[in-house]
């Protein structure tokens, strides 16, 4: 098996090494993995000669290595995916290692998204789950029929026990561990069909809430390892001056202060900024500073200011004149509201938001001949080798992607640009490993947002209220037309992430989706739930607009717009009994959003208090429930409701990316406002249990409703008053008071 | 040549006195445990103890060290014994987990100083460390815990 994570000190098995200062060793010695009270680790796979597959490497101690295939940034893909195979290969889950997969897409690309190693979309599960669990019953098979011949009895007398073979007819049993070292594997290989998978009734890990997370506990000793911790023997450090306007270049510079700093070794000129070589990484920042720079004058992102722009937006939103590309359609929805008795419209809009990995972008390559190794923090690995080679002048086969633990990814760090750096100064001292560590400032200003978007939704009712048509109108500039250049163009100017959400569950007769793309430069990139953080903020608001106008409660209206959904109907009742939804509360009020996206069902109610005078919105507790079909890892989707809920109310309440003739305004946490502990819900999850039905994205699908149930929740504490521009600022808030 | 304790080990580090002791820690000692996260005291990823002291690393020079005694994630407990690592586990906190050093260094500082603390005196103590991942209501489950079994 291909060893991966070859740092030598940088594998979570680390227990000790040295440190070496002055000439002089010092033995530091730190916690032990052997100590800990759980089961799997992640690991170098154990030598072993019993190789059923690629994704499964059996040791003669009886070890079960599994293949890890996706990017582990926060969403306990490093448990669930190796949990798939453990299940229905019976492998013993306490004596199981992870091992991350290598870039190879061709074995371990996601059979359900491009076929490729790219983790995002909130489809790993989705795209794994079947393959994964056939790999189990394949691995299961082989260690059967090898046993088999090792006891010398036909295989159907033979049954599986966690990592165990048993023979009940003679009472004798050997170990994984026996088979690996003593059997041999079957010619031919048994194959696995849908029919050798354990009926979910019978698993041991799927659905259990008793199997905790493999990567927690190297999270609470210092131990793992992320891009960012990379060591690797005479490796230099790298920063990049990069221009302050998207698209400028360097024209003059002056590094004499910056190369008389200790240790700067080489200085390089990119097209995008200037780069710095050093041998330590303060070295290299401070060189940096030192740095004088003449930046080209002449990019159009100058022109690029983006609350002149979201106006301009909102016009053409409104201007229905302007036709755009249709996303969808079903029936006349343009009839429909024409000859509606009531027609519903509104305007909701969103700024700039920022990724805020914790971990902010890094890298490091090592290019040697025509040869490129690359240890990243990168969602995705095919894309990486793609992007390496470019730089290096050879190709994607050439390149060996490391794919660490990621501190936080959220669709930022698929983005190629920390990737170029890091490779753009390897190449420049080839057999030096380089690691390029950006600033946050950096990590602030120079990074893919979400778009700006500005979205004008229309429902026609009739004289009974029904909804007889419903018209979403999204502009907005595009994300795959710079990252996916060729499915924008087969889609004929569609984007499929600009626009995620639009659709929904609700059984209205006439619908029509458009989209109006905007194409003002700057790019833009994949954000938390991309599109649906804001197609559902429209969708959610207007539905209580509408219940308003009827005089019905928001809830009722949505089971009645659901009445055919029942996975839809129920965790929105099961939510409804978690808050108390007709409980009513002193100086607070709740509100209520839904969301289908993604493949899962969530609802999610929001209790909040406003100051009026400030105009500070206080969002006490969410309470959300939430169906993903088969759910693998209860706790772990749990966990993901937690993440989407307080970043869905921190996007909704605080963030915002200002730029200004294309200088982005806010530069580190100072200026850029996430939520804070202070600031954060308490919340509440119940998760259905797992059922038979398609299992659902997760990853995501707890933050689109969070805001609505924000906005919703404001509307009925203050008699109607309507949020409609994310984020919820106190002078927005006052505004529409005061409106 | 600048001399301090580094979880309980004497060492003599030969950077600049006005390397921020964040990355002496990291790059030069290897203990990579501590996280660059903003470079302005402004997120708490960088916490350590220095004289016990919670401390962010980023905002310290290494001079500023000189012959006092610094703590670490990795110095914390032997084998991850803590019992907010014992508890951040039970609680099963971290995501990511790239904030959660610095959010156990702030926490252990707490408890240190004040065995039992109330909810309200954890988030007070707790609101300069940002968790992107939004683990905000584990970390709190888990103080809680650790202070009801320490």
């Amino acid at each position: 098996m291909t060893r991966t994570l070859q740092l030598s000190t940088g594998t979570l098995s680390r227990r000790s090494f040295l440190v070496t200062l002055g000439g002089t060793s010092v033995a530091v010695a730190f916690g032990s993995l052997s100590d800990r009270a759980f089961g799997a680790i992640v690991a170098p796979a154990i030598e072993g000669d019993f190789q059923p597959n690629a994704w499964v490497n059996i040791a003669a101690d009886d070890k079960v290595s599994i293949i890890s295939p996706a990017s582990e940034m926060g969403q306990g893909i490093m448990t669930t995916l190796p949990l798939l195979i453990a299940e229905d290969m019976d492998a013993d889950w306490d004596k199981v290692r992870i091992v991350q997969a290598p870039s190879d897409a061709k074995k371990y690309g996601n059979p359900g998204f491009y076929g490729i190693q790219l983790t995002g979309g909130s489809e790993s599960t989705r795209g794994y789950y079947e393959l994964l669990r056939l790999v189990g019953a394949q691995t299961r098979k082989i260690i059967l029929a090898s046993a088999a011949g090792m006891l010398k009895v036909p295989v159907r007398e033979l049954a599986t026990e966690p990592n165990k073979v048993v023979h009940r007819r003679s009472g004798r049993s050997l170990s994984y561990g026996d088979v690996a070292r003593l059997g041999k594997l079957p010619d031919p290989l048994p194959q696995a069909t849908k029919a050798d998978l354990k009926p979910l009734a019978q698993c041991r890990y799927i659905g259990k809430s008793s199997v905790p997370r493999i990567d927690v506990p190297s999270k609470v000793d210092g131990s793992a390892i992320f891009g960012i911790d990379v060591q690797l023997p005479n490796m230099l450090y790298g920063a990049v001056l990069r221009a302050p306007v998207q698209g400028e270049r360097p024209e003059v510079i002056d590094d004499a202060a910056a190369r008389a700093i200790n240790g700067i070794t080489h200085i390089v000129v990119l097209p995008y900024g200037v780069g710095i070589i050093g041998e330590t990484v303060e070295a290299t920042k401070k060189a940096k500073e030192l740095l004088k720079v003449t930046w080209s004058n002449s990019s159009r992102i100058r022109n690029y200011t983006s609350d002149r722009l979201l106006e301009q937006y909102r016009s053409i939103g409104r201007d229905l004149t302007k036709i755009g590309v249709n996303a969808f359609a079903e029936g006349d929805a343009l009839a429909a509201i024409s000859k509606a008795t009531t027609v519903i419209s509104a305007d909701y809009m969103s700024d700039h938001v920022y990724h805020a990995t914790m971990e902010p972008m890094n890298a490091t390559a090592l290019v040697t001949g025509e040869t490129v190794e690359v240890w990243a923090p990168t969602q995705g690995p095919t894309g990486t080798q793609g992007f390496a080679a470019k730089v290096a002048g050879t190709t994607p086969d050439k390149v060996k992607v490391n794919t660490t633990l990621l501190g936080g990814g959220f669709g930022r760090k698929a983005e190629d640009d920390f990737i170029i750096d890091a490779v753009s100064l390897a190449k420049q001292v080839k057999g030096r490993p380089v690691k390029v560590i950006w600033s946050r400032e950096d990590d602030v200003q120079h990074d893919k947002y979400r778009p700006l978007e500005a979205q004008h939704v229309q429902v026609g009712l009739d004289a009974n209220g029904n909804i007889v048509g419903w018209r979403h109108r999204i502009v907005a500039d595009s994300v795959f037309a710079r990252t996916m250049p060729k499915l924008f163009e087969k889609e004929k100017g569609h984007d499929d992430v600009v626009t995620e959400g639009a659709r929904f569950n609700y059984a209205v007769p006439a619908h029509q989706i458009d989209y109006i793309r905007q194409d003002n430069g700057r790019d833009v990139g994949f954000w938390f739930a991309v599109g649906v953080g804001y197609t559902r903020f429209a969708i959610e608001c207007v539905i209580d607009e509408i219940a308003t106008a009827k005089n019905v409660d928001p809830l009722a209206l949505r089971l009645q717009l659901l009445k055919d959904q029942p996975r839809a109907r129920k965790v929105i009742e099961t939510v409804a009994q978690m808050a108390e939804w007709n409980r009513k509360r002193d100086g607070r009020a709740l509100g209520l959003a839904y969301s289908d996206a993604f493949g899962s069902h969530c609802a999610q109610i929001a209790e909040v208090s406003l100051n009026r005078q400030s105009g500070e919105i206080r969002v006490h507790t969410v309470w959300c429930a939430v169906d993903a079909g088969i759910a693998v890892q209860p706790l772990n989707i749990e966990s993901m409701m937690i993440t989407g809920i307080t970043n869905g109310a921190s996007h909704a309440l605080f963030e915002q990316i200002n730029i200004v003739n294309g200088e982005v305004q806010e530069s580190n946490f100072d200026t850029y406002r996430v939520i804070r502990m202070s600031e954060a819900p308490d919340i509440k999850v119940t998760v259905i249990p797992s059922s038979d039905n398609p299992i659902g994205g997760i990853g995501q699908a707890g933050l689109p409703p969070t805001g609505p149930a924000i906005a919703n929740a404001v509307a009925r504490l203050t008699g109607g008053v309507r949020l409609r521009h994310y984020p919820f600022l106190p002078e927005r808030v006052k505004a529409a008071l005061n409106a | 040549m600048t001399m301090f304790t580094i979880n309980r080990q004497a060492v003599n580090v030969a950077a600049e006195p006005d390397t921020p002791l964040l990355w002496v820690v990291r790059e030069h000692l290897k203990l990579t445990g501590t996280k660059f996260g903003c470079g302005i005291a402004q997120c708490g990823a960088c916490t350590v103890h220095v004289d016990g002291e919670p401390t962010r690393s980023c905002q310290t020079q290494l001079q500023d060290v000189a012959g006092k005694t610094v703590t670490t994630i990795e110095g914390l407990s032997p084998n991850a014994s803590h019992p907010l690592q014992k508890a951040w586990i039970a609680e099963q906190v971290p995501q990511c987990g790239y904030c959660q050093s610095g959010q156990i260094m702030q926490a252990a500082a707490l408890l240190k100083d004040n065995p039992k603390p109330t909810r309200e005196q954890i988030i007070e103590h707790m609101d300069g460390n940002i968790c992107r991942c939004g683990t905000y209501v584990r970390i709190i489950s888990a103080i809680e815990r650790a202070a009801r079994e320490a």
